[in-house]
């Protein structure tokens, strides 16, 4: 039977923190109390996409945004809006740009500039059930693939829609099953990349815990192309929601023969098995993966012989990454065509970009490739918080490279985002603001990568810790003169002679702030100052003349090392004063600057 | 003060049973070391031992695997395990501070466990929960837009309870 209402709740991993599973059990529980069970459905989905607003409902039929909603407010849902039909407008989403307050979903100014692809039903449909996937169109590019088309009409299509690799590569997804395709063998096999590693990243989890069929299906239409009867999907232990929903969803399958043997009568079979990463970014290169799954320490191995001709045990092996896969059933459903229309020539199509840091809207999203920087941060976004002026966005996360605000109106692709010192990357975006400190950022990158490295290669093993070594001493307050020079040096030697993605990628986050941010690297080795105020033993803090005495500062600083009277300005005792920054990230009128200490032990002003 | 696991004839049964399980697969290692840190806690040198002889491989091919991955771990670790992500998201958002509070509050240092078995505290990368940042994890329980005061009374709850 139909019911009515469809209250949607977000269970993605944001709003799940946020207490959402409480929420559905509220729903349903007062929704029985009230015998209304036959008039309102609750379903759980995957991520809306909007996690600085968790926990989120949605009631269809009139499609209402409801944000920060708790199991207090179950009841004036219910109440108000399920029962009497009003909209509880205290709970509505309150725009962040002109406060006003919205209530449809789709009208939402985070929503007006994306394009959902990938993400198309996440937040959608219930991933628990596969009926619901199949009917939002699931299966059926399976379906016309095996009983249409040829491998060889399969891979053109692929060739011809454009689709690159969404794992940071970009390398052309036809082109990889083509070589896979030609190589003979009678056993093959097809990967998913579900290691994501990037710290700050978040979009194949998404997709995963929200339309895990999505990935299933593609990767049966991949096994296809290439000859392949096996599918291995390497997903990383930390999302064990991840892994539940996924088994589930290959059991599913199996039971409706989608997969297993002689899918669609077509004499085709094809399927999948899981396989748990253990914890190691460096898993996330394809050849280490493979060296994972075979039971070896994650180790990336020369290439070539490359996976499409040698891959797993011995095997050819196609490996693509979720959000490449997601985006494969839509393109037979709509057409390589359509797929180009969207995105820019070279770069077709959408990516999911997970946006964090000092940003209003913090969450996922799906926007045409050629979209700039500065409609994600601002239309999508909704700017910086408190006021605070940008001062670099980081793409790529630990192989990638910082964009400065000058650069924000550059299209968004692989290209230009190349050009301009960092990569594409997974898809983690972090906004960094004024109180942000780059050489910190850069020590923080390389800190990940030294951590990560797997101590295969000299270049890797050693040089980056030789480069941390550097930071850390500028952080401290003792660096000197050669060691820029130095920095950069050694950053290159190891682009140039690292062995795998890994390490020819891990300086990008230190000379791209060395390039945009030089002034500040300088700051701290000639004026052992932290502009930013971040590292502790270069950091004075001094109030400014724009101090406007509100107080905030003072009230806010744990050990009491503000004075000040209201409407006066305030001053900060250095000796009392840990470094903490509590009071310049509180102050409303940036008056709090970090200053160099000097001669006499005198901050001046 | 090191703690000790147990090793029960239950848990090896069951230890066995995976074993028994994964060698029909291809890969059989991986899976079985994630059923052996699930049962035991950890993976010390007796388990990787039985493990070594079990799939007919090396102890120090067992060994050079389990210490390669950081979700294995060879010591046991604590009754309440406390992961603080420094990832990037978390990181600009000021996640050091928090790790440093519960660094301070339980007085023992990131990776560590405190002498009573009741803590271990741990840096994490990401854990894809950046919309809540900066977040710390208590066994698998996010908690999410987390400062110093809540990471301090999450302790305290804790311990008040056991």
């Amino acid at each position: 039977m139909l019911e009515r209402i469809h209250i949607l709740i977000c269970g993605g991993a944001n709003c799940a923190g946020g207490g959402s599973k409480e929420l559905w059990r509220e729903f349903n529980d007062q929704l029985e109390k009230r015998n209304l069970v036959d008039e309102a459905k609750t379903v759980m989905t995957g991520c809306f996409g909007l996690c600085a607003s968790g926990p989120i409902v949605v009631v269809f039929p009139k499609e209402v945004f409801y944000e920060h909603v708790g199991v207090a407010d179950v009841k004036d849902i219910i109440e108000e809006h399920i029962l009497g039909g009003r909209v509880v407008e205290r709970l509505l989403l309150k725009e962040k740009v002109d406060k006003s307050k919205l209530k449809i979903y789709s009208q939402l100014k985070f929503y007006a500039k994306q394009k959902r692809i990938a993400l198309r039903n996440c937040g959608s449909i219930n991933p628990l059930d596969i009926k619901e996937y199949i009917a939002r169109n699931g299966y059926k590019a399976l379906g016309k693939v095996l009983t249409e088309m040829t491998p060889q009409e399969v891979i053109a299509t692929m060739k011809a829609s454009g689709l690159r690799g969404r794992g940071g590569g970009g390398f052309p997804t036809g082109l990889k099953w083509e070589f896979a395709a030609k190589s003979v063998d009678t056993i093959k096999y097809v990967i998913c990349n579900a290691d994501e590693g990037d710290p700050g990243a978040f979009m194949d989890r998404a997709v995963l815990e929200g339309d895990p069929h999505s990935v299933l299906e593609a990767m049966a239409i991949c096994g296809y192309a290439i000859g392949a009867h096996q599918g291995y999907i390497y997903v990383r232990a930390e999302y064990p929601v991840a892994v539940e929903r996924l088994q589930l969803a290959i059991d599913q399958a199996r039971e409706l023969e989608l997969l297993g043997d002689n899918i669609f009568n077509s004499g085709f079979s094809f399927d999948i098995d899981l396989r748990l990463g253990a914890g190691a970014f460096v898993c996330g290169e394809e050849t280490a993966l493979i060296a994972s799954i075979e039971g070896e320490r994650g180790m990336p191995r020369n290439k070539p012989p490359f996976p499409a001709a040698r891959g797993l045990w011995g095997h050819p092996t196609n490996v693509n990454n979720v959000e490449t896969f997601a985006n494969v059933p839509v393109i037979f459903l709509k057409g390589a065509d359509w797929f180009r229309s969207v995105g820019t020539e070279k770069s077709p199509g959408t990516k999911v970009f997970a946006l964090g840091g000092k940003i209003q809207n913090t969450g996922l999203v799906e926007v045409p490739m050629g979209t700039t920087l500065r409609e994600v941060i601002y239309d999508i976004g909704g700017g910086i918080p408190n006021k605070r002026k940008i001062k670099a966005v980081q793409t790529g996360g630990p192989s990638g490279g910082c964009i400065t605000e000058a650069s924000l109106d550059t299209p968004i692709d692989f290209d230009n985002l190349t050009a301009l010192g960092s990569m594409m990357g997974s898809g983690g975006m972090i906004i960094m603001d004024e109180d942000n400190c780059m050489v910190d950022v850069a020590r923080f990158y390389l800190d990940f990568t030294v951590d990560e490295s797997c101590g295969k290669c000299t270049p890797c093993r050693e040089g980056t810790k030789r480069m941390l070594d550097i930071l850390n001493r500028i952080c401290e307050g003792e660096g000197n003169a050669e060691d820029l020079d130095v920095l950069e040096r050694l950053a290159i030697m190891i682009k140039d002679s690292s062995l795998c993605g890994l390490g020819q990628t891990a300086p990008n986050p230190v000379l791209s702030t060395l390039k945009h941010f030089r002034a500040e690297y300088e700051a701290h080795v000639f004026d052992k100052v932290c502009p930013a105020g971040v590292c502790s033993k270069l950091t004075n803090f001094v109030v400014t003349d724009l101090c406007i005495g509100c107080t905030k500062c003072a009230r806010n600083c744990p050990v009491g090392a503000i004075q000040g009277k209201v409407k006066d300005k305030h001053f900060i005792d250095l000796d009392i004063c840990i470094r903490c920054g509590a009071c310049k990230s509180i102050c409303p009128v940036n008056a709090i600057v970090s200053k160099p200490m000097e001669k006499g032990g005198e901050v001046s002003v | 003060m090191s703690l000790k696991i147990q090793i029960t004839e239950e848990k090896l049964a069951q230890l066995y049973g995976t074993m028994e399980a994964n060698k029909k697969k291809p890969g059989p290692l991986m899976p079985t070391l994630h059923a052996a840190q699930k049962i035991f806690g950890c993976i010390p040198l007796p388990i990787q031992k039985i493990i070594a002889k079990e799939l007919n491989e090396s102890i120090a091919k067992i060994n050079g695997v389990v210490t390669f991955y950081g979700n294995f771990s060879i010591e046991p670790k604590g009754k309440n395990i406390i992961s603080v992500c420094l990832g990037t998201a978390c990181y600009v958002r000021g996640s050091q501070g928090i790790l440093d509070a519960f660094a301070d509050e339980l007085k023992i240092k990131p990776g560590e466990t405190t002498a009573d078995g009741l803590f271990t505290l741990e840096a994490t990368r990401c854990i894809g929960a950046c919309g809540l940042a900066p977040v710390f994890t208590i066994n698998e329980t996010i908690q999410g837009n987390s400062t110093v005061q809540t990471a301090k009374e999450a302790i305290r709850q804790i311990r008040h309870q056991s």
